[in-house]
């Protein structure tokens, strides 16, 4: 028997370092325009956490558009359903909320959070069964589809709880904010920013540890070929659906908590963000949707410091300027 | 164990188009059976077909005694069908060893396996840990057969293994699926170079416009030039 030839080396990877450090050098630009050293670490800060927000609501749909193809214009009703189910459990733990008491505060917020996600996640099982996988693979009625579902959601959160504002107290001991040198930082922000970077660090080691996460990394690049190898992708799509109802979830009661009141359209402020994010990032790049995050949040606070009216630009300028550069996104998938 | 396939009056619908019109062969077990013809013919649609990817509208398709048609591709590669598509479909942000991780769907990876692979695939072990879609063309195609045959198959179906291959690569490749060929699987290969359709095959079937329109052995088409030139288009010296 002859072997192959193994052929010659493999060409050197480049290490894609350019993209992670976008962030750092928008920072970086904007600092002598901001001037103030407090304040420029204060808008840093603050868009660390509505970044880690924003990432946390987008990392779910991103795996869902970049694995199931599918465009999900109902994820700000999971977002806004997230929210209501946080309020839900907010208000008659009102005593345990409003206690002066980190750990009663800690487990009322634990609580809403798990609660979100049980239920949320539950809701992406029946949206998914129901309305996306008759259309799989028809963008035209997948927009039609998700927006009509979302709407229905929005609805019924209206007929259930009205159509008025809710206010959705945060903990007493979330509320405040916490001095690093001349900066300050609310707390709830730190909170939501190491929330989502758990979520962040929780996503990479599922998809880069364990058996699943290797599924669902082949089956953003190639959904044929994992069902070419045997697995049941239909069974996978409805999981990763679900958890990205979840993540929703989770970003809702962040979300929540961050405007201070919920009310049933609440999904859709932050939804055009998270579709930048996800295309900035790159379809199905859990990296990518970390660092556009970023990226998106430090434009939008330091463009609506500097310039307010320049707030609404700030949105789609760097979604532009990422597709001029690099058209598949910041960390495209291969294959894809 | 391998086991005979044969496709009775398979049609196969893409969109309004009809490109299987009641395609009608076996491939008996053990044996490699080469499905050759023009551009077009319907080839990969076959293997598409069998394999799931695409339904049959009609007909039949049956591996040993058991029925493939209507069942989903999932089913069919459990089925002990492994499947090399044209486009090879590495998955090029996995490393090599998580490629063919997959492919052993719930079993580990057999070291015995495994060392067989590498006697004929040295480069997989040289970059098992290496991104699949850092790999050269070559070698990928080398991650696409391994993935394929990482744990045994009854049934083989390869899509035009060589294609856009170096003609050094090629020879060493033709090695490779004698050597599979030597373990008894019965393999099905899509093949546009005469010279590997000669060496590996047993038995060619010829398709063209969706039907199979000739069978036989392969040494028989590959010894009559005007056989080929009538069936093919072209001679095998022109495809040496």
């Amino acid at each position: 028997m002859t072997a192959l030839d193994s052929g010659a080396a493999l060409p050197k990877t480049r290490t894609e370092i350019l993209p992670a450090l976008t962030p750092l050098l928008i920072a970086l630009a904007a600092f002598p325009f901001i001037g103030s050293v407090s304040t420029f670490a204060t808008l840093t800060l603050n868009s660390l956490a509505m970044g880690m927000m924003i990432f946390t609501m987008a990392s779910g749909l991103t795996l869902t558009f970049g694995m199931m193809d599918v465009l999900n214009f109902g994820h700000g009703a999971f977002i806004a359903l997230g929210a209501y189910v946080a309020t839900l459990v907010f208000v008659p733990m009102a005593n345990w909320s409003q206690a002066d008491s980190w750990p009663l505060n800690l487990a009322v917020f634990a609580t809403a959070l798990v609660a979100s996600i049980v239920v949320v996640g539950a809701l992406g099982f029946v949206f998914e069964r129901l309305l996306v996988k008759p259309v799989y693979g028809q963008h035209l009625k997948q927009i039609l589809v998700t927006i009509g579902g979302a709407i229905v959601i929005e609805q019924l959160l209206a007929a259930a709880f009205g159509p008025a504002q809710i206010p959705l107290q945060l903990p007493a001991s979330f509320r405040g904010s916490i001095a690093f040198g001349d900066a300050e930082v609310e707390r709830f922000r730190l909170l939501a920013t190491g929330i989502g970077l758990a979520v962040f660090v929780g996503q990479l080691l599922v998809l880069n540890r364990t058996k699943i996460g290797l599924l669902i990394r082949a089956g953003v690049e190639n959904r044929e070929m994992v069902e070419a190898l045997g697995y049941r992708i239909d069974r996978l799509f409805v999981g990763v659906f679900m958890a990205g109802a979840a993540l929703a979830g989770l970003g809702g009661v962040l979300w929540g908590l961050y405007r201070g009141q919920v009310q049933p359209s609440m999904g859709g402020e932050p939804l055009v963000l998270v579709f930048i994010v996800v295309i900035i990032g790159g379809l199905g790049s859990v990296g990518g949707c970390f660092v556009g995050a970023i990226l998106v949040a430090l434009i939008n606070n330091y463009a609506g410091f500097l310039e307010p009216k320049l707030a609404l630009v700030a949105n789609i300028l760097p979604m532009l300027v990422v597709l001029l550069w690099r058209p598949r996104g910041l960390y495209p998938v291969g294959g894809r | 164990m391998s086991e005979r396939l044969a496709l009775k009056g398979v049609h196969t619908h893409i969109g309004r188009y009809h490109i299987l019109q009641g395609v009608d062969f076996d491939a008996p077990a053990g044996k490699t059976t080469m499905l050759l013809g023009r551009n077009g013919a319907g080839k990969t649609t076959c293997l598409r077909t069998i394999m799931g990817l695409w339904r049959a509208s009609r007909g039949e398709i049956l591996l040993g005694a058991k029925p493939l048609h209507g069942l989903a591709a999932s089913e069919v590669a459990r089925a002990s069908v492994g499947y090399v598509p044209e486009t090879m479909a590495i998955f090029s942000d996995l490393t090599v060893k998580e490629n063919l991780i997959l492919g052993a769907r719930e079993k580990p990876l057999d070291d015995i396996r495994l060392a067989w692979i590498f006697g004929f695939f040295p480069a997989l072990k040289k970059f098992w840990l290496s991104r699949a879609g850092s790999l050269s063309g070559g070698q990928k195609q080398m991650v696409a057969i391994a993935r394929a045959i990482v744990e045994p198959r009854s049934l083989l179906l390869i899509d035009e293994p060589t294609k856009g291959l170096a003609p050094a690569i090629v020879g060493g490749l033709i090695e490779c699926l004698l050597e599979i060929k030597r373990t008894g699987v019965t393999i099905v290969l899509v093949e546009q170079n005469f010279r590997v359709a000669r060496e590996v095959g047993d038995f060619a079937r010829v398709m063209d416009n969706g039907r199979v329109i000739h069978e036989g052995d392969m040494a028989e088409l590959a010894a009559d030039a005007e056989l080929q030139t009538h069936l093919l288009g072209l001679s095998l010296e022109a495809h040496q």
